[in-house]
């Protein structure tokens, strides 16, 4: 096999349609005579509903259909959406109704649907649905819910506990007697969203002749949602196809089956007519799922030298009132923190919590950025208590790449032993710590500070879990024409999959990657598939693709190789022909091949072939695949306003074979821009009835082009021993340590005033507090 | 109620009815068939549904149908070469990496087309103020940057505005 593309910085196949306006998005999709959805939503955080009066709304113009929970077909009614990643631990599976049926657990939770001409008319009628609310008491606040009398998130519950989960190893109790340090510190960290800049956006159809459906929807996992509708609509398999067409970015929430996406099928098939809902901002700010709500409590023992000897604390994770995703997000929190350290013993117990809010699944980094902050803070805290360097104390404890393959002692969320795969953790922090300047920072901050300004570097390490199985699959196919073709039912929001695929199988027949047609996210094109989330499709699509244009390639060797009477050996594939190497005799076209394998009467197979120039495999990765990583931001802070800077940002990225740099810079560039605005920016705002105020982009800050600097990224590559190519995720890694670092090196900026953060994000009215109270406790000190 | 307008859009003359609260983007998108221009936010802050209005930058979802009468519109249909390939920026933005999902892109094209046309001198840190207006999700904006004071160079050595 030659390897012409693999590795290089590939421009995208992806980018020329985009470019032109070509694009299919969900909404681009337009099928005649389309109806429009409006959702009735809670206005209320925690209600019961005692009725719905929609006879005023079913007389309003252009008003096809008014749905409510007790108008829905009979198979539906009282069900909720499939809980697709189960655990024992989970106390009551709470997913989410369609409709809301008797009571209502967040603001924005669906209650109703109408279905008219125009989304105009559409929403002029939901303005005219009556929902007779009774208020219920409301818990919003996440410390507040574990108290004995809490008042439950859910009327029929006792407590708010959604799941007790307890992870550790080694003697604790032991580490903590024998220590000469401990430090503790308390992390609250806060929900972030997703917002995509599309919005999710389902539009579905009913083919009465073929008794199915056809749904388009931007999602991240078509087959997921199929399964949710196979599941809660009572039909088979074969009556179901899900979409994903173009999808305008989804970082984890577009992951997740909303009530939305099972309502409108069932209102298209009611009516017979397409039926589309594109859901606004606001919308987007209500009702789908955020993440990252926890507080920490953590105790970390450390020797004399600042070896680690243990940590144990305790962690609540807001879920908000539903589980549809299990409680992968506070599992993965749990088993992150010891990271690429060598960590004696370690306890932690999380408690999983129902609050009237949103629920919380996972969104990019999937409760990581909020393990690493905590671990990454404590650290800082103890080299302060020791006083080491911040790099220092880390260094001390960094995995020796010897140790690797490196078991750290917990089940990761695969089920597996959590063993860390590859990966120089020394190697890649001591580049972050030369290519960032970071032992000459301290005279660049003496200087700064003569000039009144305050400047800071903040370091944070990771290990990321990526690759997760349990499978997915692709299909490798010769046209007729002699293209050839790729397809695998797992979806594409940006990350340029399609591009990468075509890279594999390119270089696997030795064609221009302009032979390549890429297919992804139709569940019709492959019986089986998982989704696009945790960082898994280079692994588990790109081995697929590559085993599977493997065996291609094979079937043509032999077709050749039968039809030329020579060994497989001397056969050779170029400029889309299969043929004879070395000698001037004996040709096959890839177009000769598969029309010959594909049907051919009077074309006999060579024994042992199966037909066509097709095969699928489906990837399933012994475990997960460890990347890692090591940044180091630099920031100057305004104290009299609090505002903040990111001068640099340094990124030394481990995700095992490099693919395509172009994109997985790309990745690590918006990667770290997220982890900005989860460091300072972004903070979704409840009042204390659980009501969301943040409901606009003028209000929920995103990090803009003024805002994120560009990312100085190295690469260093040890690759997975766990797949073919020996790749891992690259996804994530940009913003799971991004606010670690630059928390960080805030406080190191502000050293002068003695502040310490332990929260994220940190947004400057927040910042200056902090600064005015430090200031108070040293005039304290002084006074004393 | 409708009204009638008539309109240029990418070169082309239009004339169409239009209900007076649909706004610019809704009817390029569903009236017009138009679906290059994204909508991220429709309160005026995202800046995904930025096309050219007049030769300005203008942001389609805070602009009604009906004030769109007499005006000649440019959206991401129309920006590439009238051979059909890809203009300067588009060019630089594919070599730079400068789009992933692409759902924000047709705006971020639309803005530094008059930027570049207007003030291809811009600096860094000034452009980077400018695209403000225009949230990617996606990226992280270095690619876009890197794609824009590149054809700003291209501009000042001679080249052509996109």
């Amino acid at each position: 096999m030659t390897t012409r593309y693999f590795g290089a910085p590939v421009q995208r196949v992806e980018d020329q349609a985009l470019l032109t306006g070509k694009g299919r998005f969900t909404d681009d999709v337009k099928l005649p005579g389309t109806l429009h959805a409006a959702f009735v939503r809670s206005p209320y955080a925690h209600a019961r509903i005692n009725g719905i009066d929609a006879d005023t709304a079913r007389t309003l113009p252009g008003v096809k259909l008014v749905l409510t929970a007790s108008d829905l077909p009979t198979q539906v009614r009282g069900k909720r959406i499939l809980l697709q990643v189960p655990n024992p631990a989970i106390t009551e599976p709470l997913t989410q109704m369609p409709l809301a049926l008797d009571e209502v657990c967040f603001v924005g939770e669906p209650v109703a649907v109408v279905i008219a001409e125009s989304r105009h008319l559409a929403e002029d009628a939901a303005e005219a649905v009556f929902v007779d609310y009774e208020p219920l008491p409301i818990i919003g606040d996440l410390a507040a819910a574990i108290a004995a009398d809490a008042n439950p998130a859910h009327a029929h519950r006792s407590d708010n506990i959604a799941a007790r989960i307890q992870v550790g190893y080694g003697d604790v109790a032991l580490a903590f007697q024998s220590a000469a340090h401990v430090v503790s510190a308390t992390l609250p960290q806060h929900r972030g969203t997703g917002n995509p800049i599309e919005c999710r956006a389902v539009l579905a159809m009913f083919d009465m002749v073929h008794d199915a459906f056809t749904v388009w929807s931007a999602t991240q996992a078509p087959h997921g949602l199929k399964r949710a509708l196979v599941d809660i609509l009572d039909i088979p398999d074969t009556a179901v196809r899900v979409i994903a067409p173009d999808v305008g970015g989804g970082f984890g929430p577009k992951l997740q089956v909303y009530p939305e996406e099972i309502v409108v099928p069932i209102c298209a098939k009611l009516l017979g007519l397409p039926v589309k809902w594109i859901e606004d901002r606001r919308e987007h700010l209500l009702s789908t799922v955020q993440e990252r709500d926890q507080i920490w409590t953590m105790h970390l023992a450390l020797d004399a030298d600042g070896k680690l000897l243990g940590l144990r604390g305790q962690m609540l994770h807001d879920q908000g009132a539903y589980v549809p995703w299990g409680i992968i997000s506070p599992y993965i929190s749990s088993v992150t923190v010891p990271g690429p350290y060598v960590l004696p013993a370690y306890k932690l117990e999380t408690l999983v919590v129902f609050t009237n809010k949103v629920p919380t699944t996972p969104l990019r980094g999937a409760g990581r950025p909020q393990a690493v902050f905590a671990m990454e803070r404590l650290l800082d805290h103890a080299a302060d208590a020791l006083g080491l360097d911040r790099a220092e104390i880390r260094r001390r404890n960094l995995i020796p790449t010897e140790q690797m393959p490196y078991p750290v002692g917990l089940i990761f969320r695969d089920g597996k032993p959590l063993v860390y795969d590859s990966g120089d953790y020394p190697r890649c922090q001591a580049l972050a710590v030369e290519k960032s300047g970071w032992e000459t920072f301290p005279e660049r901050q003496r200087a700064a500070l003569a000039q009144g300004r305050y400047i800071g570097q903040g370091i944070a390490n990771y290990v990321e879990g990526t690759g997760l199985g349990p499978f997915e699959g692709a299909t490798t196919q010769v046209l007729p024409s002699g293209r050839i073709l790729l397809r695998t039912g797992s979806a594409a929001q940006g990350q340029g999959n399609q591009t990468v695929y075509a890279q594999i199988a390119a270089d696997a027949f030795n064609v221009d990657i302009t032979q390549v047609d890429v297919e992804v996210g139709d569940t019709a094109s492959i019986p089986l598939g998982v989704g696009a989330f945790a960082s898994r499709l280079m692994v588990n699509v790109g081995s697929s693709v590559s085993i599977s244009s493997a065996a291609v390639v094979k079937k043509l060797k032999q077709i050749a190789a039968a039809r030329f009477e020579v060994s497989e050996d001397d056969i050779e594939l170029a400029d889309g022909t299969v043929r004879v190497a070395a000698s001037q005799g004996g040709a096959l076209t890839f177009a000769e091949v598969a029309r010959m394998t594909g049907g051919m009467p009077g074309f006999s197979l060579p024994e042992g072939i199966e037909p066509g120039l097709v095969s699928t495999h489906y990837f399933a990765p012994p475990q997960a695949a460890y990347a890692n990583g090591s940044h180091v931001a630099e920031v100057e802070v305004d104290p009299e306003t609090g505002m903040i800077k990111v001068l640099r940002y340094i990124v030394v990225h481990d995700c095992g074979k490099v693919v395509n740099p172009l994109l997985v810079e790309g990745q690590i560039q918006g990667g770290v821009a997220h982890g900005i605005g989860n460091a300072f920016l972004e903070k979704m705002r409840f009042d204390e009835d659980a009501n969301p105020v943040t409901t606009s982009l003028a209000d929920y800050m995103l990090p803009d082009a003024g805002i994120v600097p560009k990312v100085e990224i190295y690469h260093v590559e040890s690759p997975s021993p766990l797949n073919p190519i020996g790749v891992k995720g690259a996804g994530e890694g940009g913003t799971i340590p991004a606010a670690a670092a630059i928390v960080s090196a805030i406080e190191d900026a502000l050293k002068p005033f003695g502040v310490r953060i332990d929260e994220a994000p940190i947004l400057p009215e927040r910042l200056c507090e902090l600064i005015d109270e430090a200031a108070a406790g040293n005039a304290l000190k002084e006074t004393a | 109620m409708h009204h009638p307008i008539t309109l240029t859009v990418n070169g082309r003359a239009v004339t169409a009815e239009v209900e007076p609260r649909v706004h610019l983007a809704d009817f390029l998108r569903h009236q017009l068939n138009l679906t290059g221009t994204h909508l991220g936010c429709e309160h005026g802050v995202c800046g995904a549904c930025t096309i050219l209005v007049d030769g300005d930058a203008v942001r389609s979802c805070l602009m009604l149908a009906v004030q769109a009468d007499g005006t000649d519109i440019v959206t991401i249909e129309g920006l590439q070469e009238s051979d059909g390939t890809l203009n300067a920026l588009q060019t630089a933005f594919r070599k730079h990496h400068a789009l992933q999902c692409g759902f924000c892109t047709p705006g971020f094209l639309a803005t530094l087309t008059q930027i570049l046309r207007d003030r291809p001198e811009i600096e860094e840190d000034e452009l980077r103020g400018e695209l403000s207006g225009n949230l990617c999700r996606c990226t992280g904006y270095s690619g876009i940057v890197d794609a824009a004071l590149e054809v700003a160079r291209g501009l000042r050595q001679g080249g052509t505005a996109p």
